[in-house]
């Protein structure tokens, strides 16, 4: 299959979309932007050729095999299951650095019987995280490793004597290492570990198993072959493509946009530290712009720093804000003054759900303001950015929406934070039918 | 430097001519010449020659100091003495540069005014600028008041008006500085030579609408207009520097060659475009290699009608001095109303056959940032052609994010593309 692939390399995370010959999307992959934006994007892009497998395994598995028993749950469980290899791997890439790391300081001993004590625990907690009961979390290993290490490591440090702050650097410390380069892919290996685990859960016969295993196997061994990239986002002058093969995130989620919703005249991204409003035509074709300028409050970054000003995760923001009953009106468009404002609020006895209100409306403000000055709000509105799976963000901005515009169509697709990549996606796709033959800058996957 | 650095003859008689300047500065005491600190827009430099004065501008100070990195601790330095940060950024720089010696840019120091002649009051932080000269040098003061062009034209009435003051504010209090009576003769020959240099800097000016483009209007433009818009319009100097400058792109539109920038020729034009607002001096040359780097050349700008809009047909008219003298002061782009400013926008989109047109926004300047969104708007409507819209400041380098103002402008020439593309797009 000849892949067309985008790649959008946010401030915060970096995203990977394939589209097929018939610019049909194939897979999608995301990853936490790090310090390194070549292992970002190497990382997406695996993630998303990967995903595309997983898909057309759910497609073949559908297509030839719906009659065995157990095969329709076991795309979803070898996913689990697949997640949790790597997971595990890379787990103990984690622990050898910190190992490594532990060796360069105090209290040796007891900082590696720490140590020990703390991965041991995170490799049975695994389980809970990727087995068929998982709680939802983060998709990224800096995320679930973290959270996990600095519960244990607290109780680590108490239990041996040691101050939380050492374990607490040698993670730091660790992660950047274990972060900045790209895990190995193992795939043949890794999946059949995994399908060995799904297949005792499901009890799958030996039968089905080993013709379960012939379709796994073929789908592994498909090339994938990646014809074409294009990169946008915020990085993309860091990403390695040539000149030609980048194009400003501005064009990318105008069309994107698009193809998620062909009405589409304007659309609003607010990404980590952008918010854009854009206008474009019955063909996806920016015909103008305005993005922030000189300050980023209102981003995404802005809900992260509230959030860990609430001691509180970001996804459990939105909903906290709907609860709200009598929004506050928070001034300050200043991510550092709205935290002073917020503890103020707080000190005066003002419900948090309250005051969350205020702050969403007080982002959507910023977003209506950019939105006037890019030629207003036309219909039909697409919201997209990590900002648009924020439903009090949402409801914020339908009010908003309302008031000053009347009544518009409001689109939010699920994948919303994949748009910029669909984009250059299909920029990729049309780069390569308008002069064909192109030169690859992937190869067979 | 690069071995692609091309120096034209005009370029070396131009740093030759201000040099010479800033040395006659360096003189003025001991050759006993009065020295006046004035501004671009409205300059009266026939009349100041008239009484052999030797003019100092001060916002040209400001921007010589951002080009060369000294801005910052100028405007550092004038804020701790109490000018807040959201103040224009000219005067900070400039009553910095002040409290630092007031050494010009050619390492000489300046000599301290004999007069202010404030001869334009468009722009109000003037006023208020030459306030905190006054009361730093304790020199006379020349205001004249130039009347905003509201309604979109200069009358019969605002030209007497300013013609008047001329004759009862401006020139005795020259005469009086100066111990040199008025010769209206005198000033009548620096007219004709304006006159002759005007017609050479219009046919610069408007070379750009060859294609591909000879000059760049704007960032090579700042360069052209430098001696007509300060202490040179009217002089011998001035007369064979336009016609020499003239010369040159003449030669390089026969030769099909584009405009010559700090990378080097400029050989394939992209885009064509029409910028609006001054530029960013602290990076000039970063900002400049953002356009080149995308084969932009800007085709027109207002920036280079701030001291004069000679391409709307205006030129000094030695038969009615002071008349004349008062009609450029009118005319000059900073006193324009929006309106005329659009219009004058979508014409030079139009007449330029240009791609797009871009605002560059000043943060510190609220004289003329105010309504350019509206302007945007406008000129969209006016020409069917998307603007760009970009916010930087004059010579604050707090206030230019490279990495926003390129990807704005990538973002912008992409557009621009996309939409002479035309290429229409298939649902995923």
């Amino acid at each position: 299959m000849k892949c067309y692939v985008g790649i959008d390399l946010g401030s915060t995370t970096t995203k990977a979309l394939i589209l097929d010959e018939q610019a049909r999307p194939r897979g999608r992959g995301i990853t936490n932007s790090r310090s390194n934006y070549d292992v970002a994007c190497e990382v997406a892009r695996n993630e998303a050729f990967l995903d595309a497998r997983f898909n057309l395994f759910e497609a073949a598995i559908s297509e030839r095999a719906a009659g065995i028993p157990g095969a329709e749950a076991l795309p979803r469980a070898l996913r689990g299951d697949f997640a949790w290899e790597q997971h595990i791997h890379l787990q103990g890439e984690l622990e050898a650095t910190c190992r490594v790391e532990a060796e360069r300081g105090p209290n040796r001993e007891a900082v590696a019987a720490a140590l020990g004590e703390v991965f041991e625990q995170m490799t049975a907690d695994a389980s809970k995280l990727f087995g068929p009961d998982a709680r939802p979390r983060s998709d990224f290993f800096r995320d679930v490793a973290g959270a996990a290490y600095m519960r244990l490591a607290q109780a680590a440090a108490r239990r041996h004597d040691l101050p939380f702050e050492r374990l607490l650097g040698i993670f730091d410390k660790s992660i950047l290492v274990v972060e900045n380069h790209v895990p190995e892919q193992m795939l043949a290996e890794r999946i059949e570990r995994a399908l060995e685990r799904s297949a005792e859960r499901l009890e799958l016969s030996t039968e089905a198993l080993a013709t379960l295993r012939e379709l796994v196997e073929e789908v592994v061994g498909e090339p994938l072959v990646e014809d074409v990239s294009v990169g946008t986002g915020y990085g993309r002058a860091r990403l390695p493509f040539p000149r030609e093969r980048i194009r400003s995130e501005i064009l990318c989620h105008g069309l994107g946009a698009h193809a998620l919703f062909p009405g589409t005249r304007t659309v609003l991204d607010i990404g980590g530290q952008d918010t854009k409003a854009i206008q474009i035509d019955e063909h996806g074709v920016v015909t103008g712009f305005q993005m922030n300028d000189r300050c980023a409050a209102g981003c995404g970054r802005y809900l992260g720093y509230i959030a860990d000003e609430m001691n509180v995760g970001l996804h459990e923001l939105g909903p906290l804000a709907q609860q709200a009953t009598k929004p506050v009106r928070i001034n300050s468009t200043c991510t550092v003054f709205a935290g002073a404002e917020l503890r103020d609020r707080l000190s005066m006895g003002q419900r948090r759900e309250d005051i969350l209100g205020g702050l969403h409306r007080a982002i959507m403000l910023r977003a209506m303001s950019l939105l006037s000055r890019s030629g207003g709000i036309h219909d039909e509105f697409t919201f997209t950015g990590g900002v648009a799976k924020n439903a009090a963000a949402v409801e914020a901005l339908e009010g908003l929406v309302d008031e000053n515009y009347g009544q518009r169509t409001l689109n939010i697709s699920p994948d919303s934070i994949y748009t910029g990549a669909l984009g250059a996606a299909l920029f990729a796709l049309r780069s390569a039918t308008e002069q064909a033959p192109v030169g690859a800058n992937g190869g067979t996957r | 430097m690069k071995s692609t650095v091309i120096k034209e003859p005009s370029m070396v008689q131009q740093k030759e001519m201000i040099a010479d300047h800033f040395q006659q500065l360096a003189e003025a005491a001991e050759h006993g010449r009065k020295v006046v600190y004035t501004f671009v827009p409205g300059n009266l430099t026939e009349l100041m020659l008239g009484f052999d004065t030797l003019p100092v501008h001060p916002e040209i100070n400001a921007l010589q100091s951002g080009m060369r990195k000294l801005s910052g601790s100028y405007i550092a330095a004038a804020e701790r003495v109490g000018h807040s940060e959201d103040v224009c950024t000219y005067v900070k720089c400039d009553i910095g540069m002040l409290l630092d010696g007031n050494v010009g840019p050619t390492g000489k120091k300046l000599p301290d005014p004999d007069l202010l002649l404030l001869s334009y009051t468009g722009c109000f932080t003037f006023m208020k600028w030459f306030e905190l000269l006054r009361e730093r040098y304790d020199c006379p003061v020349a205001m004249l008041h130039v009347p905003y062009q509201a309604d979109g034209e200069a009358t019969e009435e605002m030209i007497a008006y300013v013609a008047r003051q001329l004759e009862t504010e401006v020139i005795p209090k020259l005469e009086q500085v100066t111990g040199v009576a008025y010769d209206r003769d005198r000033v009548r020959e620096h007219m004709l030579r304006s006159r002759v240099a005007e017609d050479d800097l219009v046919a610069v000016l408007e070379a750009a609408k060859h294609r591909p483009s000879p000059i760049d209007a704007y960032f090579g433009g700042v360069y052209y207009i430098g001696p007509m818009f300060t202490a040179f319009r009217g002089t011998e100097a001035a007369q064979a520097y336009y016609r020499q400058l003239r010369s040159e792109v003449d030669a390089r539109v026969a030769a099909g060659q584009g405009p010559i920038t700090p990378e080097g020729l400029l050989d394939e034009e992209r885009f064509r475009i029409v910028v609006e607002g001054p530029p960013n001096w602290t990076h000039f040359r970063e900002f400049w290699k953002m356009f080149y780097d995308e084969g932009a050349v800007v085709v027109a700008s207002t920036y280079t009608k701030v001291g004069g809009v000679y391409d709307r047909g205006f030129r000094h008219d030695p038969d009615r001095p002071l008349e004349s003298l008062a009609e450029y002061c009118l005319g000059c782009y900073t006193n324009l109303n929006l309106p005329s400013r659009v219009d004058m926008m979508a014409d030079y989109v139009r007449d330029y056959a240009a791609d797009g047109f871009l605002i560059n926004s000043i943060k510190s300047c609220n004289s003329f940032s105010a309504g350019q969104l509206v302007m945007l708007r406008h000129i969209e409507d006016a020409t069917g052609i998307p603007g760009g819209f970009i916010e930087t400041d004059l010579v604050d380098p707090r206030y230019f994010s490279s990495s926003n103002v390129k990807n704005r402008l990538e973002s912008y020439f992409q557009m621009l593309a996309q939409r002479s593309s035309g290429q229409e797009v298939e649902s995923a």
